[in-house]
């Protein structure tokens, strides 16, 4: 808050630069580490001797004769096969996106338009199913899914997921509709539009900047899902985060465990750089239906 | 509403708005609403038993009688009734859900109330529910608190450096929890970063994450309020830019401390959000499982959600019933959670009509 009367002491200013260094450092520090961890070998990144090593790179050193080695992407995306599964990834977020946005404008905007009473019962319901843990629908989908043997294939699974993800969808998307005046589609149709024609021609051209936003949030679920794609595809078919799953389970394997670790490094990468370019959106969406309360 | 035309009076007509609705209620109904029922029916059968049969042996020595799985005919029996065999509600009360009779037992067997609490609290469900229930419990309150002072301190800074501030912000909240808990593991594992120092500086060579249950539910809960304080922070931040100035300004004037201005102008303005995060935020935690499987924590930390997983991923046979009795479970909890927001809003709806 950018008061002019509101002086800050100098002690206030250097306690909260202070705060915000140490919050950074422990939000960030992390993923630092990981990223230049990703480049040594398991014996200096998870060092049973010392530390140290990770960062003077002793055993990289002795191991590959450089101090940074890129073996644990080269096997992790070749013999580790993590193509197949950022490719499989790249599938179904691009259809997920895609499928959800259609699905979402068309509800979304019929709930922001009617005064009907069950457009307020439709939005509680999907807020109950918004609360569902994505465990307990998949406990009900296997069964099924294994009778009618479309267990395991990614089309399935990108429809669970769009289907999932409908609540918030519609959450997000009701309230940037609430926002366009409904003037705007009130001439249309005095006009002789169509519901569908003013929705298509006068609704969705100012409504870009929701559209972006549901659509990043659709991204990440599908993204960064890992509930629903462990259990509902097969292992030929899995997305990147069961992919990382299964290298920690067989980090028996001296190198195995790295590439869990250049692995998680590959998939965040992607994720980071779309956030730091649709920032804005991003936090536009979180806020939307908070802000109005 | 501005215009008092027929139009506005009520914009769209039912048949209309069926036919937008249409894709996503059916998308929804399907694969929300479906899966739930078959979850009911499901928790209402067990897998069934093996098929014995009594093989008769002879050898010069006499002959025995031994009993042994008739493989083909438990296959001819799963294959006929996959669902399995009628349970009613005995899966509810076995001993891995709600332990009735194991319960009976202890309350008649034990001496003290403590070695009651003690034996119940080891039987798998109230294990796992009394986990999820303290984490909910120490993540919920602290990601408020964190995230309501990130975005207070934050908004003090100028306004030119605080992009890159909010995106190194976000970091935790934007990576899937099974990511963000491994890259905290990784660190502080006996053999990473902050393990390997706490290890020297304690001069405990033995002192790791795995060898403590308390460390155990410590560590995931730090990971809980790391990873939810960026929502909570960006929602905070956000509505604190809809604080209005004027009052500000004249509690200034007045002489009001900077703590009291916060208490008595800003809180009671962001209120409403403050219930909304700390409604999201219970779902999400309740839900809590990802971080177990990061953590590799299954041994000390069990939540209700990683029981549900792991019996779907039973290596023998699924346990499509045992699965289904705590899911509905589970979602029994979910509505007692939601359940004051829900009478709320609809007294709110009742008296807006």
């Amino acid at each position: 808050m950018d008061y002019g009367l509101d002086r800050k002491s100098t002690s206030l200013k250097t306690f909260n630069t202070i705060f915000i260094i140490v919050w950074l450092l422990i939000a960030c520090f992390p993923f630092i580490w990981t990223f230049w961890g990703s480049f040594k070998v398991r014996a200096d990144f998870f060092s049973r001797s010392d530390w140290w090593y990770a960062i003077s790179a002793f055993n990289t050193l002795i191991e590959t004769g450089g101090k940074f080695t890129t073996d644990a992407y080269t096997q992790a995306w070749t013999e580790g096969e993590f193509w197949k599964a950022s490719k499989n990834t790249i599938i179904v977020t691009v259809f997920v996106v895609s499928i959800s946005l259609f699905l979402g404008t068309l509800g979304a905007y019929a709930l922001s338009r009617s005064t009907e009473r069950y457009a307020f019962w439709i939005l509680i319901a999907a807020l109950i199913f918004r609360a569902m843990p994505h465990i307990t629908l998949v406990s009900g989908y296997l069964f099924p899914f294994f009778q009618l043997q479309i267990w395991g294939i990614l089309p399935t699974t990108i429809v669970v997921l769009v289907a999932i993800n409908q609540p918030f969808t519609l959450w997000l998307l009701y309230s940037f509709f609430k926002t366009v005046p409904k003037e705007l589609d009130e001439s249309a149709l005095i006009d002789g539009c169509s519901y569908f024609q003013a929705f298509r021609h006068i609704i969705m051209p100012v409504m870009w900047p929701g559209v972006i936003t549901a659509g990043l949030f659709s991204l990440m679920l599908a993204y960064n899902d890992f509930t629903v794609t462990a259990l509902l595809l097969n292992q030929e078919n899995h997305t990147m985060v069961p992919k990382i799953q299964s290298y920690l389970g067989t980090n028996q394997h001296e190198g195995n465990l790295m590439w869990a670790v250049s692995a998680v490094v590959s998939a965040t990468a992607p994720l980071f750089m779309l956030v730091m370019f649709f920032q804005r959106q991003v936090i536009s969406g979180l806020t939307a239906g908070a802000v109005k309360g | 509403m501005g215009i008092n035309s027929p139009l506005t009076q009520n914009l769209m007509p039912n048949k209309t708005f069926f036919w937008f609705f249409l894709p996503t209620g059916l998308a929804m109904i399907l694969f929300i609403g479906l899966p739930i029922i078959s979850t009911g029916i499901q928790s209402f059968y067990a897998q069934h038993d093996q098929v014995v049969k009594e093989v008769k042996k002879c050898d010069p020595f006499g002959c025995t009688v031994s009993i042994v799985v008739d493989n083909e005919e438990t296959t001819k029996l799963r294959e006929a009734k996959p669902l399995g065999k009628f349970n009613g509600f005995g899966t509810y009360v076995d001993r891995n859900h709600l332990a009735i009779d194991e319960i009976k037992k202890f309350w008649n067997e034990t001496e003290s109330f403590g070695g009651f609490v003690d034996q119940v609290t080891n039987l798998p469900f109230y294990k796992a529910l009394i986990f999820t229930l303290t984490y909910c419990l120490f993540v919920t309150p602290n990601v408020l608190l964190l995230g309501f002072i990130i975005a207070l301190s934050l908004n003090a800074v100028a306004r030119k450096i605080r992009g890159p501030l909010i995106f190194g912000t976000i970091l935790p909240m934007i990576v899937t929890p099974l990511v963000g808990s491994l890259v905290l593991f990784w660190m502080i594992d006996s053999q990473g970063i902050i393990g390997a120092n706490i290890q020297n500086l304690m001069n405990d060579p033995y002192l790791s994450l795995k060898s403590s249950k308390t460390l155990t539910w410590i560590t995931i809960i730090i990971y809980g309020i790391w990873h939810h304080s960026p929502f909570a922070f960006v929602v905070f931040y956000a509505a604190l830019q809809t604080v209005p100035q004027e009052p500000v300004e004249a509690a200034i004037i007045d002489g009001a401390s900077r703590f009291q201005r916060i208490k008595h102008i800003v809180l009671p303005h962001i209120y409403p959000v403050v219930t909304f995060v700390a409604l999201i935020s219970l779902m999400d935690n309740f839900r809590v499982f990802e971080p177990i499987i990061g953590f590799s924590a299954e041994g000390s930390a069990q939540s209700l959600s990683w029981l549900i997983y792991d019996n779907l991923v039973n290596e023998e046979v699924i346990l499509f019933g045992s699965a289904a009795a705590t899911s509905m479970m589970t979602i029994v909890g979910i509505a007692i959670l939601l359940a004051p927001v829900l009478i709320r809003t609809w007294k709110e709806f009742k008296t807006a009509r």
